[in-house]
């Protein structure tokens, strides 16, 4: 049987040390984080963007990823959103009383895979073990800071009338995922979460394209959320065509079975770009030819006729709100 | 998305089927769907935006958590605060709003056991998982839920599960039409029948609604195409004079319904009066479980009774559901009214027409 996680670990005596040393360097370790300082010394200049998350997803592992590489591309995607590389993140944990050391071991390397992929050093962390039932198995909070390339970057309050809406990929991949492996339902086909790193992607859209006004990543609340909250930053109106929103098969039919809408389910790896339109090609031929948005679409463009909300047009050509959520979604009863 | 699905969304027989509804209309053409699903694809759809104004579609007593009485929330929320008791639910009635505006959702963050399932069986296993607990369902819904919950009980009782109880608020349709269309303000010249509900009881039960009172009604499907191919035939009917009760959704409903579906409803339950919100109590309107499976029934089992409740002040659900206003119409609606502050049900739930007016219409 595996090691149990004691609370010992969390004392800051040599338990706490055997776990910084045999795991956590092990799997973060690089020049700044090895140094073991209070705090990390980071050479940055110029304007930044930063970023802090908290992961507290049922279960830790699901198809597609676990919640330690969830951690890293959550926090890295909200730095890169604003036009940024994201450069160094920190690691945050609060463990529960009898976790795994595996289950952790496993994370904790997961972690460190994730971040060198996206190419980020995690350069300072904090360990809490609390009593067995005080938080769930495992809590990562990360936080994130990059330097900002173009100036001015995107920015939700950037759209203007005329632009395209452009997403990178099909819709609620991560959201259907988590909630089916939660509630232990299978559906004919099987589904994954999209989480992924999508800064290097971003880096090289920018390069090409300074001119974009808007990116988003819409992960919590979906599509319909962030659309909406675009919407009201920007005091305009997102008009999108469902038609032209991809959803997988498999995500559709899982969302008709339980009564879910796939726009407000949670993305983990991608992103909304709004540009002006004549840009808009360029943007996807560059997104395509990323295997992390190949399935790049222009969904739709900003109007000016009702402030502050998304117009959605249904594939028969009707025309209705797509609002915000109140709460979360829930499976309905007939 | 196979090819009659396919063809039941497609855009181009869409519009010609709006292009017939067009030509063909005489006059304002005020119809109900009895059923909270057809009023969420009427809008998700866009069919809403695409009917010409002198169509007026009004939303019925059909959502199953919109017609939950105040007292039977009451009921839910006594339920949660026993110690011995988890509740199980579906999901849709977290936050449907009781006395004093409190919700499942407000009891279960300040303590309360209680779980969200996805299926009546997930209940009979939460029921196993805590054999020192009772596990109490609600059940909530029409004749669609009703002959699964049924099940449930049968298989309970077969396993030997006797912890698991069902507190049965389900409800029946052709009852509260009756008393709908007896109403002399009816405001409402056709009837789009609830498809899922007449998949179970069939078309008899509302033979009445053009034999006795000269209402044309359709049985309809949740597609585009099925909604519009409605609408077109109430047109078709008024203009030659005619009402009758047709089936416009043969893929699934056989006109004498689903006798399996009925036989095993009916032997675990049997027909009492039930409490419809902003209505009343109405005579034989709802399933109560019989003496048979009394150690299932909550009510009998834990004596639980319905508290008095007052009515809501100024909310304007019973006109709703009734057909007598539109949702826009009320004048708490958008103001007092919102999904983050429900006055009534019909604001939060995903099928309550109020819910649908202030999410989809533009
Ligand atoms: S708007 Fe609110 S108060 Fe008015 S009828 Fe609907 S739920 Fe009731």
């Amino acid at each position: 049987m595996s090691q149990k996680l004691l609370l010992d670990y969390g004392s800051g005596g040599k338990a706490s040390q055997r776990l910084i040393s045999g795991m956590f360097l092990k799997y973060l370790g690089n020049d700044r984080l090895n140094r073991l300082d209070d705090a990390a010394f980071l050479e940055l200049s110029g304007p930044i963007s930063m970023s802090t998350d908290t992961f507290t997803v049922d279960p830790l592992f699901f198809p597609g990823g676990d919640i330690g590489s969830l951690a890293v591309h959550g926090t890295v995607n909200d730095v890169a959103m604003l036009g940024a590389r994201p450069r160094f993140i920190t690691c945050g944990l609060i463990l529960e009383e009898g976790l795994d050391m595996d289950v952790l071991e496993r994370i904790i390397a997961s972690v460190g895979r994730a971040a060198r992929n996206a190419g980020v050093e995690v350069v300072t962390g904090d360990t809490k073990v609390v009593p067995r039932g005080a938080a769930d198995k495992i809590f990562i909070n990360t936080t994130g800071v990059g330097e900002i390339f173009v100036t001015p970057g995107p920015s939700g309050h950037s759209a203007k009338p005329g632009d395209a809406i452009l997403i990178s990929g099909t819709m609620g991949d991560h959201g259907l995922t988590i909630l089916s492996k939660r509630e232990g339902l299978s559906f004919d086909a099987p589904v994954e979460s999209d989480s992924a790193a999508l800064n290097h992607l971003i880096v090289r859209l920018l390069q090409e394209i300074p001119e974009i006004h808007v990116l988003r990543d819409p992960t919590r609340g979906g599509l319909a959320t962030t659309l909406s909250e675009i919407a009201l930053q920007s005091n305009v109106e997102c008009f999108i065509r469902e038609k032209d929103i991809p959803v997988r098969e498999a995500v559709a039919g899982g969302c008709s079975f339980l009564g879910l809408d796939p726009l407000y389910l949670a993305n983990e790896g991608k992103f909304i770009c709004i540009l002006p339109e004549k840009f808009a090609d360029k943007a996807l031929e560059i997104m395509r030819s990323d295997v992390l948005a190949t399935n790049a679409q222009q969904i739709g463009e900003v109007r000016k006729d009702h402030p502050g909300k998304v117009v959605l047009e249904t594939p028969i050509g009707g025309h209705r709100l797509l609002d915000m959520l109140e709460g979360a979604q829930l499976p309905r009863i007939c | 998305m196979n090819s009659l699905e396919q063809k039941l969304k497609d855009p181009k027989l869409c519009r010609s089927i709006v292009g017939r509804i067009n030509e063909e209309l005489d006059g304002e053409l005020r119809f109900m769907e009895v059923c909270g699903t057809h009023t969420v694809s009427i809008f998700q759809s866009g069919v809403r935006s695409l009917l010409p104004d002198g169509i007026i579609h009004l939303s019925g007593p059909g959502c199953p958590v919109c017609v939950t009485h105040e007292r039977e929330v009451a009921a839910f929320l006594d339920l949660a605060e026993r110690k011995d008791v988890i509740v199980a639910t579906f999901g849709d009635l977290m936050r449907v709003p009781g006395p004093n505006k409190r919700n499942l959702k407000a009891a279960q963050a300040e303590g309360a056991r209680i779980k969200v399932v996805y299926s009546p069986f997930d209940a009979v296993n939460l029921a196993k998982e805590h054999p020192g607990d009772k596990v109490v369902f609600l059940g909530v819904g029409f004749e669609t839920t009703a002959p699964t919950i049924a099940a449930t009980i049968k298989i309970a009782q077969e396993a030997g599960v006797n912890n698991f109880l069902v507190l049965s608020f389900h409800k029946l349709v052709p009852p509260v039409m009756k008393v709908l269309v007896e109403d002399p303000e009816l405001a409402v010249n056709a009837f789009m029948l609830p498809g899922h509900v007449c998949m179970v009881s069939g078309l008899e039960p509302y033979r009445f609604l053009a034999d006795k009172h000269g209402i044309p009604a359709v049985v309809t499907g949740f597609e585009p195409v099925d909604i519009l191919r409605s609408i077109l035939t109430f047109i078709r009917m008024r203009n030659k004079g005619e009402a009758a009760v047709t089936n416009g959704y043969v893929r699934a409903v056989a006109d004498g319904g689903n006798p399996k579906a009925q036989a095993i409803m009916n032997e675990v339950f049997e027909p009492c009066d039930a409490l419809f919100r902003g209505m009343g109590s109405i005579p034989a309107a709802g399933l109560g479980i019989r003496e048979a499976y009394g150690d299932f029934d909550a009510i009998r089992a834990l004596g639980l009774t319905l508290p008095d409740v007052p009515p809501l002040a100024g909310c304007k659900c019973g006109d709703v559901l009734r057909g007598k206003i539109r949702p826009d119409e009320c004048p708490l609606f958008k103001k007092v009214c919102t999904p983050a502050n429900p006055v009534g049900p019909c604001m939060v739930s995903t099928e309550g027409s109020c819910a649908a007016y202030y999410k989809y219409q533009i």
